[in-house]
């Protein structure tokens, strides 16, 4: 009992992990952004729309089943980064009104992708179980394999993200400078680095890895089933960013607690639905206590990103 | 004849919109130099020097660096041609250590943050200075975060230094300890330019002195053939008479008397160092001093918007720790122009009407505010102040910057105060309006108000004020009579080479002899707040 739900944990765990990674490399440059649901919403639906034809176009080959609906889930991500950036550093919108927009956006936008394809829709959970495919030596390994070894390859793929993230941010040049600038653009831009690309870049590619989210959740999670489930998951992940203290690595660990939170339900018997809602609300809870906490004892190394939300203009004096 | 230029400038201009910040600036500097670069605020020294590290690109005008003209569009093109900047507010990133700060945007280095560290200590030992590489920046000192900025442009092979204002932080010994690392630096060829408004540190560092005033070039020196009188008058100029009336009125009692003020900036140094003065009822007291030297700080004590030690005694009653609204009740106001105008004071997408009912709307009763009063005396204002706008009911920032300042000074006014306290009220103004400012404040002055007024433009304040109190870094240089004193002396006092309290310690600058407490209520007074500090 405890194994299975320890491993279902850890399995519904990618959908904040991807959306939380994507969002500290976003934060980290400075970009508040809150279009990540919509970012979700709208990477899922392009990646079932790409699915769809895929299987239609009677491709059979696995990798492909899985590789091209993902490059297209980033890819629409990545659209959605530079639109974005586009409205908040080039025609200086405020981020937090364009965040929301795109949220309210992307969910649309998705639900009106979904509903142009939903009679064909159950053909794409044909494709799922190449998604939920097993690593050859899970059998092997008793109730361990089961836990860690048991899950699809983008369960994996989000933590591999999340580590390579970590160590961009906190061992490279381009990780220094990117943080320099969502830290304080003004010292970064002195001595030399383009502020606005490094914006645009990290939001795009934040928004490209939280993207992938959405397509797991789809296809992975759901079996190939279309649902709102991302938008009942849409602020997990922001939850998650501020529980972890914008560390890519602790992200890991943080949305498999929250994973378990969510799913706990199922798992335990004698909860009232009432009482389901209130589990469901712990993260969030434990959320604002981290905040509290962290403001409280002002420690320097735990705190947002100085210049978070806040837009640069070099000519203002 | 061998040329040794390290960087010149050649006819410099740059303007921001209508203002010239430069005008035909020409400067050099010779490799192991140090030339200062001196003038009072907004003269331009500033701009002209983020014209050499890319920051700004002149209007018109020439830079050449090693005798070759160039054109430097960024900052990573003043780096190109080894010039570092030394800006006056730090540019580093808090959560980082010093090493990655100093590391941070270069590119053509390996990445190993051991190496770096360890360069950036050579550096460091090769000058004279301390420095902990891994050491976070948040945990470090004013004068340690200076070395890290110092060191910072040295690693990147700068051959020109430029420092803006390095010693307005540093305690002496820091600064002893700075000029050291200076001199060593002059030794080994390094150029440095240096601005300072501080006399006695541009005798003591410079061989040459440029001088700038209003952002025109006026002239350079060499240091060892110049007197710091000599200095101070190309600095501040000869005295303009203006046709400001200073008008008579019949000597009053202290309205406002303030002792031993101590007040903090917001970094936690000292902003305001044990200050007394007192404003008498129908006098205009002028505060003059280089911006940043607590201007703010004394302003936002007075109104109660920041803590304090000493005495603040208004009709010999204490407002100290009083809650900002009852200050405004006893007829205290306060209006302060920041530099960027809108920051204080007004609520700048609020209406005129809006504007004028800030202060006002809590007098009414019930749970509606009234509007049709406010209105009425929104227009009244408008019309004595001749404000430009198309109604009552447009947002303060869509209004040009000198009828905005008019509506704030002019709504502090209608409250009938009996003592302002006005900084900078006619800053960016044009001739007519500044004079519709000081007409206010005379018309006031008449009734009978005691006036502080903090400006920056000093042939104002020789014409417009009574008396003349200097401050120069948080403290009291002298409280002069402004038909007494001349623009000199007020420029030596603002630079801290004269200081009169220190001079005529028997004067007790600042404390009234027909004070509305006896000198044992002072005293009682005094006691008891060491208590309280105690406690």
């Amino acid at each position: 009992m405890f194994a299975a739900f320890l491993t279902s944990s850890i399995r519904f765990s990618a959908a904040f992990l991807y959306g939380s990674t994507g969002e500290i490399i976003t934060q980290k440059s400075g970009h508040l952004n809150l279009g990540i649901p919509g970012v979700m919403s709208v990477g899922a639906a392009v990646g079932c729309v790409v699915e769809l034809g895929l299987l239609k176009a009677s491709v059979s080959s696995p990798i492909l089943l899985v590789l091209i609906p993902l490059l297209a889930t980033v890819l629409a991500g990545v659209a959605m980064g530079a639109l974005f950036s586009f409205m908040t550093v080039t025609l200086k919108a405020n981020q937090n009104i364009t965040g929301l927009a795109m949220t309210t956006f992307g969910v649309g936008l998705s639900g009106h992708i979904i509903n142009g394809i939903r009679l064909q829709l159950f053909t794409i959970s044909k494709a799922s179980k190449y998604y939920r495919k097993l690593l050859p030596f899970t059998n092997s390994l008793g109730d361990f394999g089961k836990i860690f070894f048991s899950h699809g390859i983008l369960v994996y793929l989000a933590i591999v993200i999340a580590i390579f993230a970590q160590i961009i941010l906190n061992k490279t040049r381009i990780g220094l400078n990117l943080r320099a600038v969502g830290e304080n653009p003004a010292t970064a831009d002195a001595v030399g680095v383009n502020v606005t690309l490094y914006r645009y870049v990290a939001t795009m590619v934040g928004c490209g890895i939280s993207a992938i989210g959405g397509l797991f959740t789809i296809m992975d999670y759901m079996g190939g089933k279309w649902g709102y489930m991302i938008e009942a998951l849409r602020w997990v992940s922001f939850a998650l960013v501020i529980f972890t203290l914008w560390r890519p690595v602790l992200a890991i660990f943080g949305s498999i607690i929250f994973g378990g939170l969510y799913i706990v339900s199922s798992y335990v018997t004698g909860i009232s639905l009432a009482q389901i809602e209130l589990i469901k609300m712990v993260p969030y809870i434990v959320t604002v206590i981290v905040l509290i906490v962290t403001s409280i004892f002002d420690s320097k190394n735990a705190q947002p990103p100085a210049a978070l939300g806040i837009p640069y203009f070099r000519e203002e004096r | 004849m061998e040329n040794n230029t390290a960087i010149e400038l050649r006819n410099i201009t740059k303007r921001f919109g209508s203002v010239v910040a430069n005008k035909n600036v020409s400067i050099k500097v010779e490799k192991g130099e140090i030339l200062a670069l001196l003038g009072e605020n907004g003269s331009g020294k500033t701009t002209l020097m983020n014209i050499i590290a890319g920051i700004y690109y002149p209007d018109e005008g020439q830079i050449f660096v090693n005798n070759e003209e160039v054109s430097i569009s960024s900052p990573h093109d003043a780096f190109k041609h080894k010039i570092g900047m030394i800006h006056q507010h730090f540019k580093l990133v808090d959560v980082f250590t010093a090493a990655q700060n100093i590391v941070l945007g270069l590119k053509d280095e390996k990445f190993k943050m051991r190496e770096i560290s360890a360069k950036a200590y050579d550096i460091a030992v090769k000058y004279g200075f301390n420095l902990e590489p891994d050491k976070k920046i948040y945990d470090m000192s004013v004068s340690e975060k200076q070395t890290v900025e110092i060191i910072k442009v040295l690693y990147r092979g700068a051959n020109i230094l430029i420092l803006d204002e390095p010693t307005a932080v540093l305690t002496p010994q820091e600064i002893k300890k700075l000029f050291a690392v200076l001199k060593a630096m002059k030794a080994d060829g390094k150029s440095i330019i240096i601005i300072t408004h501080k006399l006695n540190e541009v005798m003591e560092i410079s061989d040459k002195v440029s001088v700038m005033r209003k952002g025109e070039y006026i002239g350079t020196v060499k240091t060892s053939e110049t007197t710091e009188s000599e200095l101070t008058e190309m600095m501040v100029g000869k005295k303009v008479d203006l046709k400001i009336d200073r008008i008579k009125s019949e000597r009053l009692n202290p309205l406002l008397e303030i002792r031993n003020l101590e007040v903090n900036s917001d970094d936690g140094s000292k902003a305001i160092d044990d200050v007394s003065f007192y404003i008498r009822g129908g006098e205009i007291l002028g505060v003059a001093g280089i911006a940043g030297c607590g201007q703010k700080e004394l302003c936002e004590a007075i109104a109660g918007l920041r803590p304090l030690k000493g005495a603040i005694m208004h009709k010999g009653e204490s407002i100290v720790g009083l809650p900002a609204k009852e200050i405004i009740n006893k007829g205290i106001s306060m209006s302060f122009i920041p530099e960027d105008r809108l920051g204080m004071g007004l609520a700048p997408s609020f209406s005129l009407t809006d504007n004028v009912m800030l202060k006002t709307y809590t007098e009414k009763k019930g749970p509606f505010v009234d509007r049709k009063t406010a209105r009425e005396k929104t227009r009244e204002i408008i019309k004595k102040l001749n404000i430009v706008t198309p109604s009552t009911e447009t947002p303060v920032r869509r209004l040009s910057g000198g009828n905005v300042q008019k509506v704030l000074v002019g709504r502090e006014i209608e409250t009938c105060p009996n003592v302002i306290i006005t900084a900078y009220p006619v800053r960016g103004l044009d001739i007519n309006s500044s004079y519709a400012i000081y007409n206010i404040l005379n018309d006031q002055k008449r009734k009978g108000v005691g006036i502080l007024f903090i400006g920056e433009d000093l042939d104002v304040m020789l014409s417009l004020c009574d008396k003349i109190m200097v401050l120069c870094h948080g403290k009291n240089m002298g409280i002069v009579h402004a038909d007494k004193v001349t623009k000199e002396q007020l420029g030596l006092m603002m630079t801290g080479s004269l200081d009169l309290t220190e001079l005529k310690k028997e004067k007790q600058y600042g404390i009234a002899k027909d004070s509305n407490l006896t000198e044992e209520q002072w005293k009682k007074l005094h006691e008891e707040q060491e208590v309280d500090g105690n406690e």
